[in-house]
């Protein structure tokens, strides 16, 4: 593995049963990049952040991530990695600050770096003076911003993002933004889904999925320069009109 | 007589310490046969609003009628005449696509073959599946599904609670040109939507956030309701140039939009050559400055800030 990649994926395949829901999908990310995930419903983005993260064991190729094997070091695959969907977030019945302890904690932080690290996330946040507050009470967009803030509370090398920002009002999706582009200048890597093809925009490159294979991968100017398309949106429909599989 | 009549409607939530605010008072009213958008973020009150036009739910105050009768008086003549797909997947799990259809047409004393120029369209693409389990479905198919069951009697007023969210760009495209298909045959359709991108292909949309109407107009009247000039930027490295816009004394916001940030300023004096001044003080190149027409997210981000 190059120094400066911290995803190298070659060949990269899930097979389930007869169906496959990942073909031989091949790409690198680096240090530091914004990388968008893109696909419709079924083009197999979920299984194939599920072998990313460890969490779900390829059926042949080689992949790692964060200079780990996904077939033999997904244990420690997990340690080094954050990651953050809509659906699964924080624990709404506990505080803020029990919230940040008790993710800090599972990542192995010292009690030290804790306490640390939760005054400077309160500060950035804008959240002092409600340290005790339920993340049950949080309006969406703050449990956004802070689930984000909790999911690179051990500095990994990389952050995986499943459709971070859905529902969320205009404004806090671009302070959502805001956070992203803070992160990949400190160096953590960005690997984010998106339906909002202005997401993809921002990205320094995307990759586009169609039928569990990698159709386009460049960054969004020239991929709308090889489209002829003068929006992302454009690019999108164009590759994924293409799909034969639906669904799911 | 209009389908849909909304007037001072009021919706608060109790628990034991605190009062939650869902709509503050709002009225609107719709056209026959138009699809009217509801257009805001996550807890702004489009469910309430929903589930209040659809009988499922009283209103603190304010009242409203669909097709002139009263929302808690007449609830069963309302639900007799109206189709409402909600947010969350309702249908029955564990009966067939065709089983719930036919459910659904029994319940409204109708039958599948009465209705079925209606949803042709929509149920063709599914009925190669019609003996598959509902709850066995993909999101696309679930979604044509629970179309099809709640036009099955005909409504004469569609309610539809966020049907694309979580859906591809492929599928919401799809979705709204069968919406636009029904609107032909004379429906008259509710929509509600986070994404502010579909407020174009409505006929008239309402934006709303926290409970509150920001605006009710055609998508042509709200974005000529942004009175202001817009500006895009670019340059190659984009988040440094958003920091030294935002922090700008004349700069009023600067927000991303895709490839450029847009860029609106305090005082009416100020242009494209501020905007040059202003990106000399950091090291760009590639630059690019444009005047451009807002979009409805431009729109509804100006009135947020009212």
């Amino acid at each position: 593995m190059q120094k400066d990649k911290v995803i190298t994926a070659k060949d990269l395949t899930k097979r389930f049963g007869d169906f496959t829901a990942v073909d031989k999908i091949t790409f690198d990310v680096e240090k530091g990049e914004i990388f968008g995930f893109l696909g419709a419903n079924g083009a197999g983005k979920t299984t194939a952040m599920r072998m990313l993260c460890g969490l779900l064991l390829p059926t042949s190729g080689q992949a790692s991530v964060a200079g780990f094997d996904v077939f033999k070091q997904n244990e420690q695959i997990k340690k080094n990695i954050g990651y953050m969907s809509q659906k699964f977030s924080l624990y709404e019945d506990l505080t803020i600050v029990e919230n940040i302890r008790f993710y800090g904690g599972i990542y192995g932080l010292s009690d030290d770096r804790i306490k640390q690290k939760t005054t400077s996330l309160m500060k950035q946040l804008h959240l002092e003076g409600q340290e005790k507050t339920l993340v049950r009470a949080l309006p969406l967009g703050w449990k956004q911003k802070l689930a984000f803030s909790i999911a690179i509370v051990h500095e990994p090398a990389i952050v995986f993002l499943d459709e971070p920002t859905g529902g969320v009002d205009p404004v806090t999706r671009r302070e959502f933004w805001g956070l992203i582009y803070e992160a990949s200048a400190r160096g953590i890597t960005i690997f984010v889904t998106t339906h909002y093809m202005d997401e993809a925009e921002y990205c320094n490159r995307v990759s586009i999925m169609v039928d569990g294979r990698i159709d386009a991968l460049d960054s969004p100017a020239n991929l709308m320069k090889d489209y002829s398309a003068a929006s992302m949106d454009e690019v999108f429909l164009h590759l994924a009109r293409k799909a034969v599989r639906t669904g799911d | 007589m209009k389908p849909v009549v909304v007037e001072n409607i009021v919706q608060k939530y109790r628990t034991k310490k605190t009062v939650v605010d869902a709509l503050n008072g709002i009225s609107f009213s719709v056209d026959k046969g138009e699809i009217f958008g509801i257009i805001g973020p996550d807890g702004a009150g489009k469910t309430s609003l929903f589930r209040i036009l659809t009988t499922l739910l009283l209103a603190e105050s304010g009242k409203a009628t669909i097709d002139g009768f009263d929302v808690v008086k007449d609830y069963k003549a309302i639900r007799n005449r109206i189709g409402y797909m909600p947010g969350r997947f309702s249908l029955y799990q564990d009966l067939s696509v065709q089983e719930n259809l036919e459910f659904f047409a029994t319940i409204f004393n109708t039958t599948i073959a009465k209705n079925y120029d209606l949803i042709k369209d929509i149920y063709q693409q599914i009925e190669p599946f019609k003996d598959r389990k509902a709850g066995a479905l993909s999101g696309g198919m679930k979604q044509k599904l629970a179309l099809s069951c709640s036009l099955i009697h005909k409504p004469s007023v569609l309610f539809l609670d966020e049907p694309t969210t979580g859906v591809d760009a492929v599928s919401r495209k799809e979705f709204w040109e069968m919406l636009h298909r029904l609107k032909l045959q004379g429906i008259t359709i509710l929509v509600s939507t986070a994404y502010m991108d579909e407020a174009s292909l409505c006929d008239r949309v309402a934006l709303i956030q926290k409970g509150d109407l920001l605006s009710v107009d055609t998508p042509g009247g709200v974005i000529r309701g942004f009175k202001k000039p817009l500006w895009a930027i670019r340059g190659n490295n984009m988040y440094q140039l958003m920091n030294l816009v935002k922090e700008d004394a004349s700069v009023e916001s600067c927000y991303p939009f895709g490839q450029y940030h847009h860029v609106v300023f305090k005082k009416p004096g100020d242009d494209k050559q501020t905007l040059e001044n202003i990106a000399q003080k950091g090291n760009f190149h590639d630059l690019e400055i444009k005047p451009i027409e807002p979009n409805i997210e431009d729109c509804f981000m100006a009135l947020m800030n009212n």
